[in-house]
């Protein structure tokens, strides 16, 4: 049972949150949505699950029309990014919920509830109200509570966001588990994030949207190691890839009076106007490199953020250890340049070190 | 600085309850006092200060013809008026409320806000400005001098207090909430019974509250719109007042109007001190 979308548009007040989206997402696959906030992710998934009207465009489900079927006869699941339960239930009300809808005998749905509470580790937290629970195990009664259904299309926007890092962590770690016991039947998983490293670590099929555009679909790895365009690369990295103005000439690359040798993946591109893209990840400190000046340096965990300043470039640094950097110190640093990347002047990707449309 | 703190917290409370319980008790010590003792200086301890005694009491309830004023009739008229009134505009108040906070509404450049203001908008004029207008209406659908006819006028003051309460409640209460209610299988109607109005029901008693508080004390109403078959309290009651003001029966009849509201606070407390009002949706 295949979920198609031809040509989505959805534009309130002249503005697009959907340009001509197009997709073709088939059973027992995990699709993540990568992309910005506000660049349609939550619109999207609404169309989807039928709380949304397309303005043109059509979705199939089955081989059938998706549109002219009512949000309530859909049979799909979603986990809002807020933790979206029914307040004047307790745990096990609100799981039952939707089988009480279709009139399940009580004794299925008991049975159904308790492997749903299971499967979150929420067992033995049945009577407890909404209200007293965290973050955390809201989530997971939300996350139950669409498990349960055994809907074919279960959309979850942006699940992890609002939750702190540990548990961020902890409970991306049991998704990944409960996809992939979950992908061997035939649901359709379509999960939203703005968060390149849980794309990453996700593993499936990605489509990356901006401004309501699908800007490039594939897996994981491809999105990573071949982005066809330097919005797609900014979107996929987390800090954003650097992207720096440089001149390619006799095999060199040259910037901001910085001379290094062109590998050999960039060494035929000598157009104007050409942006070379470095990760963050891709240049390290060493005595002898190109120095830089410090425009701010910040910690974030084991990590060590720094942005720097040459001239009118700017590049951030990530280094994964914690060191102390006062600004307008001067450091020296190296580039990888052989993990570099280049886009033409309009934003096309023009050869990656993964050999994405080499040369 | 402790000390003073208690100090302070125990002196106003104890300010503000004699300032709310003095009305009371001089209503309730008067109502047992006869012509002389009301006229004989200030007095408050029964059996000490004067010889209590029923008759304010039973002026209320003895027929015209007797020299009473028979409030009861007009009591029940009023408690039937108002809680008929009072539920119809809460209905009715409620879903106009979960339609404005829910749907988008467009007629030329009327829009949603505009149908809010335009409902608050009938509570902004002068009532003696309605006044001649329901007459007319009213005696235009032989409607005067009738409980149908206080009841439609009651809807038409009350509904607009329902809908400005519910519509503002509504709109605390997250979209996706009624969203994942139409994901998990239920249809709009579903959605509104099941999900929306479960977790409104402090909305409701806020609104119901108003409504019989507005509805009770309404005398402008009931004093133009009535003559000599259908009568409410507030009119009863100044008409108890006459060349000697009465009181004795004047208090006793301020204490039973009272009384329902009382009740009503004492339930709406009970449902409050469960816990369930407050933070039912974050």
């Amino acid at each position: 049972m295949d979920l198609v979308a031809n040509n989505l548009s959805y534009k309130p007040d002249n503005q697009y949150h959907l340009n001509e989206v197009s997709f073709n997402f088939k059973e027992g696959n995990l699709y993540t949505i990568l992309g910005r906030t506000l660049s349609g992710k939550t619109t999207l998934l609404k169309t989807i699950a039928g709380l949304l009207t397309p303005d043109s465009g059509e979705i199939e489900f089955d081989g059938k029309n998706f549109l002219k079927v009512p949000v309530w006869e859909r049979n799909v699941a979603m986990v809002y990014q807020q933790f979206i339960n029914y307040p004047h239930l307790n745990v096990f009300e609100n799981i039952a919920f939707p089988l009480k809808q279709r009139k399940i005998d009580q004794s299925v749905i008991n049975d159904k509830v308790m492997d749903a509470l299971k499967s979150v580790g929420l067992v033995g937290f049945e009577n407890r109200k909404i209200q007293e629970l965290s973050g955390g195990q809201q989530q997971r009664v939300s996350l139950a509570r669409s498990l349960v259904k055994n809907a074919k299309i279960l959309l979850l926007d942006e699940p992890l966001v609002n939750l702190d890092y540990k548990l961020r962590e902890q409970l991306r770690e049991e998704f990944k588990n409960l996809f992939s016991k979950g992908l061997a039947d035939e649901t359709i998983l379509i999960y939203s994030t703005t968060d390149p490293r849980e794309t990453m670590e996700l593993n499936g099929e990605v489509i990356v949207l901006d401004e309501g555009k699908v800007l490039q679909v594939g897996p994981a790895k491809e999105i990573f190691e071949n982005p066809n365009s330097l919005k797609v690369a900014e979107i996929s990295n987390d800090p954003p890839m650097n992207i720096i103005e440089a001149k390619i000439s006799d095999n060199h690359i040259k910037f901001e009076g910085i001379d290094v040798e062109a590998p050999q993946h960039l060494s035929k591109l000598t157009e104007d106007g050409l942006k070379i893209g470095l990760r963050s990840s891709d240049i390290e400190l060493n005595e002898n490199g190109h120095e830089f000046e410090v425009e701010l340096a910040e910690i974030s965990g084991s990590e060590t953020l720094l942005h720097l300043k040459r001239g009118n470039t700017k590049i951030i640094v990530s280094i994964e250890e914690v060191l102390n950097f006062k600004i307008h110190d001067k450091i020296k640093i190296n580039f990888k340049i052989d993990k570099a990347y280049a886009f033409h002047a309009d934003g096309k990707l023009a050869s990656s070190p993964f050999g994405g449309l080499n040369g | 600085m402790n000390k003073l703190y208690i100090f302070l917290k125990y002196f106003f409370i104890v300010v503000w309850t004699v300032f709310v319980v003095a009305p009371f008790l001089w209503a309730l010590t008067t109502s047992f006092k006869d012509f002389q003792s009301v006229n004989g200086g200030v007095t408050y301890i029964p059996w000490v200060d004067f010889e209590p005694n029923l008759e304010g009491w039973k002026v209320l309830i003895k027929s015209p013809a007797k020299g009473g004023v028979d409030i009861i009739e007009p009591y029940f008229n009023s408690l039937f008026v108002t809680c008929t009134a009072s539920l119809i505009s809460i209905i009715l108040g409620t879903l106009s409320a979960y339609a404005l906070s829910r749907y988008t509404f467009k007629a030329g450049f009327v829009k949603n806000n505009d149908i809010t203001f335009f409902f608050i908008s009938q509570r902004i004029m002068p009532p003696i400005v309605l006044s001649i207008p329901f007459f007319l209406f009213l005696s235009s659908i032989n409607l005067l001098d009738s409980l149908t006819g206080l009841i439609v006028v009651y809807i038409v003051l009350l509904m607009p207090i329902a809908v400005w309460i519910m519509v503002d409640f509504f709109n605390k209460v997250p979209r996706e909430i009624d969203e994942t209610a139409l994901i998990d299988g239920c249809n709009p109607y579903q959605a509104f019974l099941k999900v929306v109005l479960p977790n409104s029901i402090p909305g409701l008693i806020v609104a119901g509250m108003f409504c019989i508080i507005f509805g009770w004390i309404d005398f402008f109403f009931a004093f133009i719109l009535t003559f000599t078959e259908v009568q409410l309290l507030p009119v009863k009651i100044v008409a108890l007042n006459s060349s000697v003001t009465p009181w004795w029966s004047l208090s006793a009849s301020a204490l039973v109007s009272v009384a329902p509201l009382i009740i009503v606070a004492f339930i709406v407390e009970r449902y409050l001190s469960k816990g369930n009002l407050s933070g039912a949706i974050k």
